[in-house]
């Protein structure tokens, strides 16, 4: 039946489609015919030809509107129609550029700043991760009522994994990463980690080329194998197959490389290993189960639930602990974790507060977009009308205003990808690499299905928004009287109102996030230009540490630190050279406990930093001398022992008094006194945004330590420099493994709390602009659509004796009316917010007037300059005319 | 309006496909045909007849061909094709079934 039946229609339908010529030619010699057969019926029954005519027209009941319908019976109306009125609505896109580029730049940004944050989140949190299975999986971790997810102990992973009844398999890795790799040019201190055997097997991930570790490559005894990262096969062996095989040096043992892994993989608790060997328990720490340092990974077994795993678990760690109460008296819990929990934890909450900041300027910039079509379909009420009389359905008329609708919806999408997939990539290359490394997800974010799927759905959903407001607000009654009056109805007036308060919304909201990127840039500009209390620019740094083995005793350590300088020192270039134990502006790391020699010890802890300098070190960073003097060159173990401190140490433990001359001991030391022959100028030894801590400072060679920091400063380019620092290192000694190097410069915009500070204001700063931008145009398409509705009462105005200034005051305060309300709203709900960001701000206050000030000042003029439009038409209202329209 | 409000929704599609069952028809006589068989009981639109035969063709159940008139002017005949008479006789049975449903109900005694 169906087939048949198709026999019929398809050919007809083509006929319609294509033969669209003919189809009319014939539908009108069909009805011509039928007419002409009545007129002669109605003459016969004694009209006049005229009436006769009229007569037969008549019981049509409209010929054009019978031809419509018959064509619609047809179908071919509705992809005829739909090619139609696209063209149309492109048309009349193009006849009106100053709309079609306002609303086309607010859904470009709308669904620009939607994509991206989804593009983030649909990296984070939806796609799956590239492991087999990947719900199964769960991370387990040893209980204590301190800490729940608590690191475990090698022997306990060996006992879990024996005594568990839940896990297909469980396995480790360690978190002590890194090794030492043997190249060409010298040591290198390359990312990677020691995993169990089953490691990669458990995650369910092949390597792309050779093979998995064996299940008892992990034995002490066997041969040392490792395999490599993608990344490391490209770079290292160039990606040549016979990269397997070959034998490395890492961390001094030779170890044989048997497998790549593929290129999608990835492990963010080690985003950048490059180099996996297997845990042998040679680590001292793995032979007491009290030192905890692995992380464990299981794979269910295919019926159990993580809750009945959790459960297994539980008894096996109660068992352990009065088993071992010794080392794991506290440890009677584990903890199960899904394994995507552990791995995008820390930015899922921010992720979900940038999606729902993203909805909110998704939504307001379809509002905007609606008010503005409402604007416009609102100067169409004529041509509505005319279109209806000659014909044009209801339905007619709606798809014409969905096509509109969509079309407009459709380019703004278009652009939004585009500007999305930009916008993806920048804000991905503004992650420096390290912290890439540990959101490995984030790596190869760009446009996909999902995100241009959604893309897609948001556009459906904003032309259909598009089309349906302006068709409720363009009633059919209207479409009936428009002809004759300009008819005001009740949806515009609430309309009205409702935008007017969206308005008032979105400018307060523009005013919080505006005020947020203020503080945050002026906190972010503060931190880079904070007084680290000496030059920062022209400074190379690195660090270098050394095989155990070599360079045990002190004096060969002081040998080692006079050879770099003297060898660096003569570089072209390079003007002083210190060493210090570390790069200053970094972590607060090397405390120690001071007393002050003749104060009573009453078991306090005076916590400073220690730092082990050369006698350049003040000199090259150019500090400022308080008081004393600087170490000398040849202040070593042999002369008396001597310290230079800080203000901050000189203010805190000699209260005040000059400390110049005083005593101290040392917690290494605690029978030699040492005496203090300068103080120094604080300088930023700690985090760029800390407070100052007090430091004290010891010759190295007095305190020679494994492992320190080189310092140069340079009249030339500092970055230059660095290649020939670390040649001349490895020159002296190819085992020495070089890291950090880098210029202060660097160093400081990289620090942990500048990239905190510079995303923060970047991601607020972008919100902020794109809230600011769509609560303008939101506020021109309110006003604009409120002048449109008023211009009868402007006309009655100026007719009786307004001026033009009188109606632009009429205007502009309605304006000035919705932003002075937004602003207030705003400025209140910034200082909430502000304290809010108040752990984020640095050397800025919450009452930050400037920007208090600032940001309202631009928001009103610019509200204002938005305002002028409307204001100008209103004020060029003809009177006569627009009482004659009434 | 186009619509015929005295007629049952869908009725119209019936009675055409029942006048083109007993013979080829074009539009103007299928309009006095109906009229004069119901008597004038059934008043059909001249505006609605045209787009239910355009629908009842573009379904597959009448075809349409070009030939001349009894008045020798070309016109659009419809003929009732094998799948609409397959319709019709559902139809029909749908009216039937229905018609003695609505009658027995009028009939109801009331008490």
């Amino acid at each position: 039946m169906r087939l048949e039946h198709w026999f019929y229609t398809v050919p007809l339908r083509l006929r319609s489609l294509f033969w669209r010529a003919q189809v009319e030619a014939e539908l009108d010699e069909e009805l011509r015919y039928h007419l002409e057969r009545q007129i002669e019926v109605n003459i016969a029954a004694g009209m006049s030809a005229e009436e006769a005519r009229y007569a037969a027209l008549r019981a049509m009941h409209g010929l054009d509107q019978r031809k419509e319908e018959c064509r619609d019976m047809r179908r071919l109306n509705f992809v005829d129609n739909l090619w139609r009125d696209s063209r149309y609505a492109i048309r009349q896109l193009g006849k009106n550029p100053g709309f079609a580029c306002t609303a086309i730049f607010v859904l470009t940004l709308g669904t620009s700043a939607a994509i991206v944050i989804l593009g983030f989140a649909d990296a984070a949190l939806l796609k799956p991760l590239p492991y087999r299975d990947q719900s199964r999986l769960v991370a387990v971790f040893e209980s204590s009522p301190r800490n729940a997810r608590s690191i475990v102990s090698y022997l306990d992973f060996t006992d879990w994994k024996n005594l568990n009844n839940v896990f297909s398999s469980i396995d480790a890795f360690a978190l002590n990463g890194g090794f030492t790799l043997m190249t060409s040019t010298g040591a290198e201190s390359v990312p990677g980690t020691r995993v169990s055997a089953g490691f990669f097997h458990t995650l369910g991930v092949t390597p792309l080329l050779g093979r998995d570790f064996k299940p008892d490559e992990d034995s002490p005894g066997a041969t040392r194998t490792i395999i490599i990262s993608y990344a490391a096969w490209q770079r290292r062996f160039s990606a040549r197959e016979d990269a397997l095989g070959q034998t490395v040096t890492l961390n001094g043992t030779s170890s044989t490389i048997i497998g790549v892994l593929p290129p999608d993989f990835h492990f963010a608790p080690f985003g950048g290993a490059e180099f996996w060997t297997t845990l042998r328990s040679t680590d001292p720490c793995e032979k007491q189960r009290g030192c905890h340092n692995l992380m464990t990974i299981g794979r269910l077994k295919d019926e159990v639930s993580i809750q009945n795993a959790a459960a297994d678990m539980q008894l096996i760690a109660q068992q352990l602990s009065k088993d071992y109460p010794d080392s794991n008296r506290d440890f009677g819990a584990a903890t199960l974790v899904p394994l995507r929990d552990v791995i995008v934890g820390d930015v899922r909450p921010v992720l979900l507060i940038l999606l729902s900041g993203a909805g909110l300027l998704l939504l307001i910039a379809y509002v905007n977009v609606t008010t503005l079509l409402l604007l416009r379909s609102d100067k169409r009420g004529r041509e509505i009308a005319v279109r209806g009389a000659v014909g044009a359905s209801t339905a007619r008329l709606f798809q014409q205003f969905a096509i509109e609708g969509l079309v407009l919806a459709a380019v703004g999408g278009l652009f939004g990808l585009v500007f999305a997939e930009w916008g993806m990539r920048f804000l991905a290359r503004l992650i420096p690499g390290d912290k890439l490394a540990s959101m490995p997800y984030f790596r190869d974010l760009g446009l996909n299905i999902s995100t241009i799927g959604f893309s897609c759905f948001i556009s459906v959903l904003g032309g259909l928004l598009f089309a349906i407001i302006p068709i409720a607000r363009t009633s059919l009654s209207q479409i009936r009287t428009g002809l004759k009056e300009g008819s005001r109805g009740n949806a515009g007036i609430t309309w009205r109102r409702l935008g007017s308060k969206l308005v008032v919304l979105e400018v307060a909201v523009a005013i919080v996030l505006m005020v947020g990127a203020g503080l945050l840039g002026k906190s972010l500009y503060q931190l880079l230009h904070v007084d680290t209390g000496f030059r920062t620019d022209h400074l190379a740094l690195l660090s270098l540490t050394w095989p155990p083995a070599s360079y045990g005793k002190d004096q060969q350590k002081i040998v080692l630190e006079r050879e770099v300088m003297s060898r660096i020192s003569s570089l072209p270039g390079v003007e002083s050279v210190a060493v210090s134990l570390t790069s200053p502006v970094g972590p607060a790391w090397g405390s120690s406990n001071l007393h002050v020699v003749g104060q009573p010890i009453q078991g306090e802890h005076n916590e400073v930093l220690h730092r082990q300098v050369s006698s350049a070190y003040f000199t090259t960073l150019q500090a400022r001398l308080l008081s004393g003097r600087y170490f000398a060159d040849n202040e070593d173990a042999s002369k008396p022992l001597v310290a230079i401190v800080n203000r901050t140490l000189a203010k805190k433990y000699f209260s005040g008094a000059d400390a110049l001359g005083k005593q101290i001991y040392y917690d290494w030391q605690p029978q030699l006194p040492i005496q203090i022959v300068g103080v120094v100028d604080d300088l930023k030894e700690g985090p760029l945004e800390g407070e100052a801590l007090p430091v004290l400072y010891v010759p190295f060679e007095q305190k020679p330590v494994a492992g320190f920091a080189v310092l140069v400063r340079t009249s030339q380019a500092e970055a230059l420099l660095l290649p020939n620092m670390i040649s001349t290192i490895h020159a002296i000694d190819p085992l020495i493994s070089i890291s950090n190097s880098q210029t202060m410069t660097e160093r400081i915009n990289q620090s942990p709390s500048a990239y905190l500070h510079r995303s923060a204001a970047w991601v607020v700063g972008a919100f902020a602009a794109a809230a600011f931008l769509l609560s303008i145009v939101g506020l021109y398409g309110v006003v604009a659509y409120s002048t449109s509705q008023r211009t009868q009462e402007i006309g009655v105005r100026m007719a009786l004796g307004a001026q033009r200034r009188n109606v632009y005051q009429l205007i502009l305060s309605e304006a000035g009316r919705l932003t002075a309300m937004g602003v207030v709203l705003g400025l209140g709900c910034s200082l909430a917010a502000a304290r809010l960001l108040r752990t984020m701000l640095f050397g800025v206050s919450t009452w930050d007037a400037p920007t208090l000030l600032a940001v309202p000042v631009v928001l009103v003029i610019s509200a204002l300059l938005a305002s002028c439009i409307p204001a100008r038409r209103a004020g060029s209202v003809n009177p006569v005319e627009a009482l004659r329209s009434e | 309006m186009s619509k015929p409000t005295d007629l049952v929704q869908g009725t119209l599609d019936l009675l055409i496909l029942k006048i083109l069952a007993l013979e080829p028809l074009h539009g103007w006589a299928i309009g006095q045909r109906l009229k004069q068989v119901s008597g004038d009981t059934l008043q059909v639109s001249d505006g609605s007849l045209y787009p239910a035969l355009h629908k009842l063709e573009q379904e597959g159940w009448i075809k349409a061909e070009w030939k001349p008139s009894e008045n020798n002017r070309r016109a659009k005949f419809y003929t009732l094709t094998r799948p609409g008479r397959k319709e019709l006789e559902r139809e029909a049975a749908n009216w039937n079934r229905l018609s003695t449903a609505i009658s027995l109900v009028v009939q109801l005694k009331e008490t």
